[in-house]
C-alpha cells in the first residue's frame, strides 16, 4: 500500500507531472510541492473555507481532495487572479477598495470562491452573497466589507461590459 | 490532521470496480466530502481507497414515466441546477440548497450522501419521504431497495461492502415540503422535515431526532404529533427541546401539504 502516483494536471495554465502519495491533500501538493502557498490551511475539515481553489472552474475545498483525485484537471489558485506585473484583478481591488481584509488569512479561498460564484451570478443580490459567504469563517473583517467588494466587483464588471 | 496511508485505484469499468471492492480494507471513494475530513480526523483508516468517480453512466439524471432516475455520481450542485429535478422533485431540489456550502456541494455526490446515511443529513430523509428506490450493484448483478429497508441504523444501510450504490429513483412529487432548522446557513439539521403529498397520502420524513430519519404516514396533524419518537439529544439541544421543534416543523408543514 501507500505506493506514489503519477498525475498530470493544470496549475494556473501551466501543465505538472509529479509523483504524489495517494494520501497527500490537494492544498498540501499545492503549497508543499509546487511553492503556491496562497491557498491556505485552516481546518483541515472542510469548515472554514480557507483553501478553497477553482477545479475545472468550480470552486471546491482543497483539504477535501486528494492530490490524486486532481489527475487530468485544471486547478486554479489565488496566485492566478493578479497581473504578472502585480496589478489587483476587479475583485481583489475590490476587496482593497472595501476594507474587505485584516489579516488575510481566509482571504484566498473568500476570493476563489467569489470567482466561481460571479462568472455563473453576475448581478448576485446580497442575500446570495452573504450565501455564498457563509461556507468561509473570517475573524476579523465582521463579513460586512466582503460583502460590498463582491457587490461592487460585480457592479464594476457589469458596467464595463 | 493529515488522512493516514492508503492505496489509491481508479478502475475504469463497474466490474474493475467491484473486483477491487473485495480486497481488504478496501473502501469506496467518490466525492470525498465526508469520507476525506473522517480520514483526516483518524476516524477512518482504508488500507485501498476505490475512486469510482470515473466509472461512466452513473452522472445521469433521467426523466422516466412517473419517476426520475438520479445517478449516484451527480454531485448536490448539479442536482441543484437540474431543471428536471426542480420540475419534477421539487423537494430534492430545495434539499440540496441545505446542504453545507457551494464548495462542498460542487464535489459531495447524491450517491455518497445516501450511502453514508447520516442522521443529520437531508438527502436520506428525501429518499425516505419520497419512497425512492436504490439501485445496488454487486458481482451477482443488481438488486433495488426501498428507501424504507435501506437506513438500517446510524450510519448503516443495506449496502454490503463488495457493493456500489449506482443510482437512484424517486417517484415524481410535485406537492412537497423541506424545512430544516439549524444553527448557521449549511449546518447540519437540529431537527429537519421532508414531506409529500400524494393524493390523500401524506409521507412525512424527519431527521435529526433519531439514528436514521423517522417516517409518519399521519392522517391528522395530531397524528403526526402523537407518533414523535422520544428524539436523542446532542450537544446544544436535549430530548425536549428537539421534540419541541419537530413539532413546529410538522405545523408549518401541514398546512403547506394539505
Amino acid at each position: 500500500m501507500d505506493q506514489a502516483v503519477v498525475i498530470t494536471l493544470t496549475v494556473n495554465g501551466a501543465q505538472v507531472t509529479r509523483s504524489v502519495l495517494p494520501r497527500q491533500h490537494l492544498v498540501d501538493f499545492l503549497r508543499d510541492e509546487l511553492g503556491l502557498t496562497g491557498s491556505h490551511i485552516g481546518c483541515e475539515h472542510g469548515v472554514c473555507g480557507c483553501c478553497t481553489v477553482l477545479i475545472d472552474g468550480a470552486a471546491v475545498r482543497s483539504c477535501l481532495t486528494l492530490a490524486v483525485q486532481a489527475e487530468g484537471r485544471a486547478v486554479t489558485t489565488v496566485e492566478s487572479l493578479a497581473a504578472p506585473n502585480g496589478a489587483l484583478n476587479a475583485l481583489q481591488q475590490a476587496f482593497q477598495n472595501n476594507h474587505a481584509l485584516q489579516c488575510g488569512f481566509c482571504t484566498p479561498g473568500i476570493l476563489m470562491s467569489f470567482t466561481d460564484f460571479l462568472e455563473r451570478n453576475p448581478d448576485p443580490s446580497e442575500a446570495e452573497v452573504v450565501e455564498v459567504l457563509s461556507g468561509h469563517l473570517c475573524r476579523c473583517t465582521g463579513y460586512a466589507g466582503i460583502v460590498s467588494a463582491v457587490l461592487e466587483a460585480a457592479s464594476r464588471r457589469n458596467k464595463a461590459s | 490532521m493529515k488522512a493516514p496511508s492508503f492505496a489509491y485505484a481508479k478502475p475504469r469499468s463497474l466490474t474493475q470496480a467491484l473486483e477491487l471492492l473485495e480486497r481488504p480494507g478496501a473502501k469506496i471513494l467518490a466525492g470525498g466530502q465526508s469520507l476525506i475530513p473522517a480520514l483526516n480526523m483518524r476516524l477512518s483508516a482504508p488500507e485501498l481507497l476505490v475512486d469510482i468517480t470515473g466509472l461512466e453512466g452513473l452522472s445521469k439524471i433521467e426523466v422516466r414515466n412517473g419517476s426520475v432516475r438520479i445517478g449516484a455520481l451527480c454531485t448536490h450542485t448539479r442536482v441543484e441546477r437540474s431543471a428536471e429535478v426542480r420540475e419534477h422533485l421539487p423537494l430534492v431540489a430545495e434539499a440540496v440548497a441545505h446542504i453545507a456550502h457551494p464548495a462542498i456541494r460542487n464535489r459531495g455526490t447524491l450517491g455518497g450522501s445516501l450511502a453514508l446515511a447520516d442522521p443529520n443529513a437531508e438527502l436520506p430523509a428525501c429518499a425516505l419521504a419520497l419512497d425512492a428506490t436504490l439501485i445496488v450493484a454487486g458481482r451477482k448483478g443488481e438488486r433495488r431497495v426501498q428507501a424504507a429497508g435501506f437506513f438500517k441504523a446510524l450510519f448503516e444501510t443495506d449496502l454490503k461492502p463488495d457493493e456500489i450504490l449506482v443510482g437512484i429513483e424517486f417517484p415524481k412529487a410535485t406537492k412537497s415540503v423541506f424545512l430544516e432548522l439549524a444553527r448557521r446557513q449549511g449546518d447540519y439539521a437540529i431537527v429537519g422535515l421532508a414531506g409529500v403529498s400524494r393524493g390523500a397520502e401524506k409521507r412525512i420524513a424527519l431527521f435529526g431526532l433519531a439514528a436514521t430519519p423517522v417516517l409518519l404516514k399521519p392522517k391528522s396533524l395530531e397524528e403526526a404529533k402523537k407518533a414523535l419518537p422520544t428524539p436523542n439529544g446532542d450537544l446544544y439541544n436535549s430530548p425536549a427541546t428537539k421534540r419541541h421543534l419537530a413539532g413546529v416543523l410538522l405545523e408549518r408543514a401541514w398546512t403547506r401539504l394539505s
